[in-house]
């Protein structure tokens, strides 16, 4: 009973800790990525007894700063909803990780341990609901304020959510088709079968478009830069123009949450999850006929190291394209989703389907 | 917008390829460098405080004024420069001159920084060369507006920037400049 809670606690708390602390490092590697990308240094100047460490005191100074600042409220704001606004945003951005595998099954004892948070059937399903929950504190947000800026900013993430979710539902729909289960432990797990016997079977090689679709509504999903109209700091500053202190940093780290998120998704349905390839449970399996033989512990090492890196480069190319393109226009962004993703993932799922209905008959 | 830029793609792509081989390259250089291997630099940054660029030797620093080879001022308090200035920041209180060939000498030479632009006509406008602008110092800062006042002693202690416009004495800071 106690060892069953303490591996429960365990699951859930891997994963909180992994998300929180890629979260608060995402502002090093965003301002460092940056700068390396435009021939910049970047932040490199918080120090702790003259120890600087390539600025990576610089998360530790700004959640200090936004600990200590003024929580401001204005006087005609909506008391509970603008101070529920953060919570909720970060809440579901937290919780949509829950059900993504970062691992296979771990032995201890007698006891057979899922490496996830959460094991469900609908896993799929669930972090898809998780991250449309998220865009109720954004609007909560911009209604609450009582400033027609952050209104404007609400509204905007409302209708640019919805045209994303529309896109990321219909393209993983292929997904869905081809590995058979809307559990992403399985579909993880389907992704380990080799196609024509030597490549590994990852939903990047059977779903390309898929990937690109869902990618693409992904990143709008995180409201980030080339996707920022709810934000638009050049026009209208956006949903959270009248937080200040923690609760404004809520709502950044919200963003670097669902960028994680959205990684680790990626990682999940398309790159393989924590598969490596060729490697199972009892060690390398060449396609050539060698073998490797490995302990199950350096196996799964192996696999949570597969999982987290995999997870890492998809948030360097998503911060690569951050910090590459520019804002879309609203309308752009609206026709983008509904006029190109949407029709596109349509597309993609009539032909997986006849590619399907080909292979197996 | 052409058929082919609608689909974004490959525009998106040909954008992510610049920018990722500047990280990557800037990147390899950074570690390069990191390793103790001589090479470019990763990145065009000069770290301002401890390193700086070179000044050009025109210049507008902070002004000094000249002194004589028995350390008096070299400036006769003609007003020409008090005159000229377009900032009406310099105040000058002129004296007798102990010798009677030099007709004149300030009692008070004070500038305002608060309210200087920098243009250079004091220098110019000096029949004595008398006022000079090479010191080389721009950090000069102060939380009141009395701490931007500079007064003769202060201006007289300057010496001229050495090579590459490096200031040769220090900031000078007035007493009641608040820390």
């Amino acid at each position: 009973m106690i060892a069953d809670l303490g591996i429960a606690f365990g699951r859930v708390a891997f994963m909180m800790l992994f998300v929180l602390n890629v979260a608060a490092l995402l502002g090093w590697v965003e301002r460092k990525q940056s700068a390396i990308m435009q021939d910049r240094i970047g932040a490199n100047r918080a120090s702790i007894f003259g120890l600087r460490l390539l600025g990576l005191f610089h998360p530790l100074a700004d959640t200090l700063k936004m600990l200590t600042k003024e929580d401001f409220r204005p006087a005609r704001a909506d008391v509970l909803l603008f101070t529920l606004a953060p919570f909720v945003s970060v809440f579901f951005a937290l919780t949509a990780f829950a059900s993504i595998p970062f691992g296979d099954t771990l032995r201890i004892g007698d006891r057979v341990v899922p490496l996830q948070a959460v094991t469900l059937n609908v896993g799929l399903l669930y972090v898809f609901a998780m991250l449309s929950l998220g865009v109720y504190g954004v609007m909560m947000a911009g209604w609450a304020s009582a400033n027609n800026y952050a209104l404007l900013g609400g509204q905007r993430a409302a209708a640019l959510m919805i045209s994303a979710e529309i896109a990321i539902g219909a393209s993983i729909i292929g997904v869905v088709m081809v590995y058979e289960s809307l559990n992403l432990m399985d579909v993880v797990r389907g992704q380990g079968q080799l196609l024509w016997g030597v490549l590994p079977k990852w939903g990047i090689l059977t779903q390309p478009l898929a990937f690109v679709l869902f990618l693409t509504a992904g990143i709008a999903a995180t409201k980030r830069i080339p996707f920022d109209t709810p934000e638009g700091e050049s026009e209208i500053i956006g949903y959270f123009v009248e937080y200040s202190g923690m609760k404004f940093g809520m709502f950044l780290m919200t963003d670097m949450v669902e960028t994680i998120v959205i990684a680790g998704l990626c990682t999940s349905l398309f790159l393989g999850g924590w598969q490596v390839p060729y490697l199972y449970s009892a060690g390398f399996h060449f396609p050539w006929g060698a073998m490797l033989a490995l302990p199950a512990l350096v196996v799964t090492v192996l696999q949570v190291g597969s999982f987290v890196t995999k997870v890492a480069v998809m948030i360097f190319f998503m911060m690569l394209i951050r910090w590459t393109l520019p804002r879309f226009r609203y309308d752009q962004a609206m026709r983008l989703g509904w006029l190109g993703l949407f029709p596109l993932s349509i597309l993609n799922i009539v032909l997986t389907g006849l590619v399907l209905l080909w292979t197996r008959g | 917008m052409r058929f082919g830029q609608r689909f974004y793609l490959y525009e998106v792509l040909s954008g992510l390829g610049l920018t990722a081989v500047h990280f990557f390259r800037n990147m390899g250089r950074h570690i390069a460098r990191g390793l103790g291997r001589a090479g470019p630099a990763g990145s065009v940054t000069i770290q301002y405080p401890e390193q700086r660029r070179p000044y050009s030797p025109r210049l507008r620093s902070l002004h000094r004024l000249v002194r004589r080879e028995d350390g008096s001022p070299r400036c006769v308090a003609c007003m020409m420069c008090e005159t000229v200035c377009p900032a009406h920041c310099i105040y000058i209180v002129a004296d007798e001159h102990p010798n009677p060939d030099i007709e004149k000498v300030p009692a008070r030479f004070d500038i305002d920084l608060g309210k200087c632009v920098f243009c250079g006509y004091c220098v110019e406008a000096c029949p004595e060369d008398a006022i000079r602008m090479d010191t080389g110092i721009l950090e000069f800062s102060s939380y009141s507006r009395g701490g931007m006042i500079y007064t003769k002693e202060m201006l007289l202690a300057l010496e001229p920037a050495g090579p590459h416009g490096v200031p040769t004495s220090p900031v000078p800071i007035p007493p009641d400049r608040t820390v």
